[in-house]
């Protein structure tokens, strides 16, 4: 334990994982430790609390429809919840339930864990809970794979940007799906390679993705789009146990997509300027919302 | 030096939606400038740039630095009624719009905050993504605090002495200074200086600040949840 543990990227953290020999996860606790001085139990327990919430904001939205602010979506995670899969194995049709569940607790003001935003919180939580019931993983697997989510979001932020205004819709819910894939990645047994590679595939699929969200509401495309990205990104964990690897190495991904958020136009980056937010039905939603300047 | 310290920037916080940056960033600023004018204001003038204008009212900005400045925390349910507690406890605000310039950041607003007792103050807030903020203003002061840290923050005479006192007491109370920064407009006139430390700073030591020779005012920022 006496590793100094400092990482700037993702190669970074590889090689302290396979230094140490244990997981991403457990270097990035180890980091934490080090740099709060608090104990393992203390950070994990936090992190555990985070879980609780997270599996709340799952239930909220199954048990009964809950409507966003905008009124531009509504009762999809319920819907999803209640719905019998014809296609989709149950559990990730119960994944893709939980997320869209999580957006619209969020988009309802109610409470949620941004990871690593409010707009993308859906991701993470469920996917976690779809490997969880399909690996029985303990409440201590979920929250050292959360701590991989968190090692690998963390590089991912401070060398491109987890904000939509900065880097469009890649920021967040790629981002997310990246941290989601490689968590879900440990859980399912996979090496520290194969968790950066299923961060990498899950971000590189997700490059360019525009933040055009109609009428300035966190609901349309994001709600639904949560629920997809939770699909890919238990997805690209798999492919990456399976010995798929990313052709371009994971922080090159993460340098192109600083590069690609920095060049988007601004119409694509969370100003409700472009996009669907200026189809013919986002304009409807956008000439009928209430004004922000003034005195209420 | 890495914006993102800690694995709970990442995963956290934990708030009421719809957005981390748009709501909770705006909580967050709203607390930031609510401490350091020292209490909720009697009136606000909340002006909003960027992306926060753009998207404002659909990402309960204006709701979000209400509720900020009421000193909600980002997970209290109030912040979505938190113009209703503004009429409750008497504070009265309007939100207008401001360009700050193209190199200042999307989600980013100017607040400016009277007093209880009629002192004015402006302070810039950015939210830098994920909740995270930084206060990057205050009263024409360049500042860059990001409420990680307990911070004091000072306004003094420009003149030899001073910051030397300010260090020398929080020496004496153990607080090892993490980063320090001091601006002015002017030689010889006013002195702007924050002071960001590893340590909470016990109220006698603020008060001691606060007596030195040639110290304005002094404000003490807890680390900011």
């Amino acid at each position: 334990m006496s590793t100094e543990i400092q990482f700037q990227s993702i190669a970074d953290l590889l090689a302290l994982a396979e230094q140490e020999g244990v997981g991403i996860g457990e270097i990035t606790l180890r980091f934490e430790m080090q740099q709060t001085g608090f104990t393992r139990e203390l950070i994990q327990n936090a992190m555990l609390a985070r879980w609780s919430v997270m599996q709340e904001a799952m239930e909220a939205g199954l048990r009964e429809p809950i409507t966003g602010l905008g009124n531009l979506v509504s009762g999809n995670g319920y819907r999803m919840g209640a719905y019998e899969p014809k296609l989709l194995d149950p559990i990730l049709a119960q994944t893709a339930a939980r997320a869209m569940s999580v957006n619209e607790c969020s988009a309802a003001m109610g409470r949620i864990v941004a990871a690593p935003t409010a707009g993308s919180s859906g991701i993470l939580p469920s996917s976690l809970w779809g490997a969880s019931q399909k690996l029985n993983s303990t409440p201590d697997d979920i929250v050292n794979a959360m701590f991989v989510a968190a090692g690998l979001g963390m590089v991912m932020a401070n060398n491109s940007t987890i904000s939509g205004a900065k880097g469009g819709c890649m920021a967040e819910v790629g981002v997310s799906t990246g941290m989601a894939a490689g968590a879900v990645c440990e859980m399912a047994g996979g090496t520290p390679f194969q968790v950066t590679q299923a961060m990498a595939l899950a971000v590189k699929n997700s490059l360019g993705l525009v933040c055009d969200p109609v009428g300035g509401y966190v609901e349309v495309p994001c709600v639904k789009r949560n629920s997809l990205y939770s699909i890919m990104a238990i997805t690209a964990a798999e492919m990456a146990l399976a010995g798929i690897s990313s052709f371009i190495p994971p922080d090159e991904v993460i340098a192109a997509m600083k590069e690609i958020g920095e060049a988007m136009p601004s119409q694509y980056k969370e100003t409700s300027c472009g996009g669907l937010a200026i189809t013919p039905t986002g304009r409807k939603v956008m000439d009928t919302k209430p004004h922000t300047v003034g005195t209420p | 030096m890495s914006k993102y310290k800690s694995v709970f920037d990442i995963i956290g916080p934990i708030m009421v939606g719809p957005s981390s940056s748009h709501t909770a960033g705006a909580v967050r600023i709203g607390r930031f400038a609510r401490t350091i004018l020292g209490g909720t204001p009697r009136h606000a003038t909340i002006l909003l740039h960027g992306s926060f204008l753009e998207t404002g009212p659909g990402h309960g900005t204006d709701k979000g630095i209400v509720a900020g400045l009421l000193g909600m925390e980002t997970f209290d349910p109030g912040v979505k009624e938190s113009f209703e507690a503004a009429a409750r406890e008497g504070m009265t605000f309007t939100v207008g719009e401001v360009n700050l310039g193209p190199k200042v950041h999307p989600c980013s607003a100017k607040l400016i905050l009277e007093s209880q007792d009629g002192r004015t103050i402006d302070v810039i807030g950015t939210s830098i993504g994920g909740g995270n903020v930084a206060i990057t203003e205050v009263d024409g002061y360049q500042v860059r605090l990001s409420g990680e840290y307990p911070t004091v923050i000072t306004v003094h005479e420009d003149k030899p002495g001073v910051i030397g006192k300010v260090t020398g007491i929080l020496a004496e109370q153990g607080v090892n200074v993490a980063f320090m920064n001091v601006a002015r407009k002017q030689k010889g006139r006013e002195a702007f200086m924050t002071i960001e430390g590893d340590h909470d700073v016990p109220a006698e030591a603020i008060a001691a600040i606060s007596a030195v020779d040639g110290i304005r005012l002094t404000r003490y920022l807890p680390k900011l949840t």
